[in-house]
């Protein structure tokens, strides 16, 4: 019965190890690239976006631990606080690892605002230690950066599957 | 029991797995604004994540030497004004340089300590944070160029801020603007002492701590008054650009400045050599306690 709306799931191929690290770093690029302005408030969090979709489809490989390395180099790069993106990054993967199981029933397109909510959280968390360290609240621009993570999802999601999608037409006999 | 598979091994629960991150974090957070234990720690990270910051900087470098190259109809302009501006310049410089010997002249006589001569390095900004939180940015120099944490950093206009940490190839500079940044300053017509504050806004300073009828007008430069033996005497700061005075909940005018170096227009900046240790203060002044570094700041901010 329910196994109708399952069929839409490809079953991917494992992914190489130096992929997962590869797309991690280019992430890393992207979010150090130096913008300005309008740019710059619009640009989502490509590091939170790789690390939701590397820990939803594959969890045995990058689960909290990789998200918390990552926002260890994010917060040195950033000359954050140490441990602020880390703890942000920790919490959205936990979401995303309670969660996973359900977003593989919808398409790309409907996990969006899914995901939108776990970049929220992690937001949030970001917000929290930034105003609870006596910074002043930036306005609601800053939220932006997850509207554009939203947007930015079902696309980024095609361009990780290429890799390790299966060659071959599961249909064909 | 040792006979599990491998398959089976999921290791802690992620709740437990949260919770260890959690506490993790929050510790490192609190050693890391409250003890500052962190330094060898953030050298280490600061290795992996230089190679991709300056991978990052790369498409600005390329776009830049495009740019060069490509650009040549304003160069005929370009040059006439720099002639032109190279002209004033050197006038005011020979003055400078009889003012300097006069001035040096008159220090021995009247047997001050000399000011001291400071030299600077270019270095180029690779990074800008994309959180709006803090007010930093990156230089491309490092440890390895002799820059130390605590040497101040200019642009042509006037003090961008102070370098915060120094990694082996580049460098953390906290700008005047951020939060947690303050600078003793001297207002430049009449010689009133104060200290500006970052705001943690764009281009925003504030003055605290001056009473509701100090002399200040819109438009008063704001230059360092030296007196710290951090920032070197006489460089701009901000220009005072709204002051509010008739606060009835308040004892004090409430004065707004704005920033004169301009960072987010250039991509480079000098960074001065540090101040030599100060002289020592004379032995009766010895005996007095020295007071937190943040009390004394703020009783030179009431006056």
């Amino acid at each position: 019965m329910v196994s109708a709306s399952y069929s839409e799931e490809e079953i991917l191929l494992p992914a190489k190890g130096w992929f997962i690290i590869l797309s991690l770093m280019v992430a890393l690029f992207l979010n150090l690239l130096p913008l300005q302005g309008i740019l710059l408030a619009l640009r989502p969090d490509f590091v939170a976006l790789v690390l939701l979709y590397w820990s939803i489809n594959l969890p045995q490989r990058v689960g909290m631990s990789v998200a918390f390395g990552m926002g260890l180099l994010m917060d040195v790069g950033n000359g954050s606080m140490f441990g602020q993106h880390a703890l942000a990054y920790s919490v959205m993967v936990f979401i995303a690892l309670l969660l996973r199981r359900r977003l593989h029933i919808f398409g790309l397109l409907k996990q969006a605002p899914q995901i939108g909510l776990m970049l929220l959280a992690a937001q949030l968390v970001t917000l929290l230690t930034e105003l609870l360290n006596r910074a002043h609240f930036p306005g609601w621009y800053f939220f932006l950066a997850s509207i554009t993570g939203v947007l930015l999802w079902p696309l980024l999601c095609t361009l990780l599957k290429i890799p390790h999608s299966p060659k071959y037409d599961p249909n064909a006999l | 029991m040792e006979t599990t598979p491998q398959f089976f091994k999921h290791g802690p629960s992620p709740l437990a797995r949260l919770l260890f991150f959690t506490l993790l974090s929050l510790i490192l957070m609190a050693v890391d604004t409250r003890f500052k234990y962190l330094h060898e720690i953030r050298q280490i990270v600061s290795v992996v994540i230089y190679p991709v910051q300056r991978l990052a900087y790369l498409p600005t470098t390329i776009y830049n030497w495009a740019n060069k190259f490509f650009v040549t109809q304003n160069l005929a302009d370009e040059n006439e004004r720099l002639k032109q501006r190279h002209l004033v310049d050197s006038e005011q410089l020979q003055q400078l340089l009889a003012l300097k010997a006069e001035n040096e002249y008159l220090r021995k006589l009247l047997e001050t300590p000399q000011r001291n001569k400071s030299k600077a390095t270019l270095a180029e900004i690779i990074s800008v944070p994309r959180d709006p939180f803090n007010r930093k940015i990156m230089l491309n120099k490092g440890t390895q160029n002799d820059i130390q944490s605590g040497q101040i950093v200019v642009d042509d206009l006037g003090v961008v801020g102070q370098i915060t940490r120094s990694y082996p190839w580049h460098s953390e500079v906290t700008l005047i603007t951020d939060k947690n940044h303050s600078v003793p300053v001297q207002v430049a017509r009449n010689g009133i002492r104060s200290i500006t504050s970052g705001t943690g806004k764009y281009r925003t300073l504030e003055l605290y701590y001056m009473a509701n009828n100090i002399d200040i007008q819109n438009g008063d430069v704001l230059v360092t008054s030296g007196i710290d033996g951090v920032y070197p005497p006489g460089l701009p700061v901000a220009l005072v650009s709204k002051i509010k005075r008739n606060n009835a909940s308040h004892a004090f005018a409430h004065i707004v400045c704005t920033p004169i170096a301009g960072v987010d227009r250039n991509r480079q900046v000098l960074i001065l050599s540090p101040p030599l240790p100060n002289p020592k203060n004379p032995t009766e002044s010895e005996s007095i306690n020295i007071q937190p570094k943040d009390k004394e700041q703020e009783e030179i901010g009431i006056r």
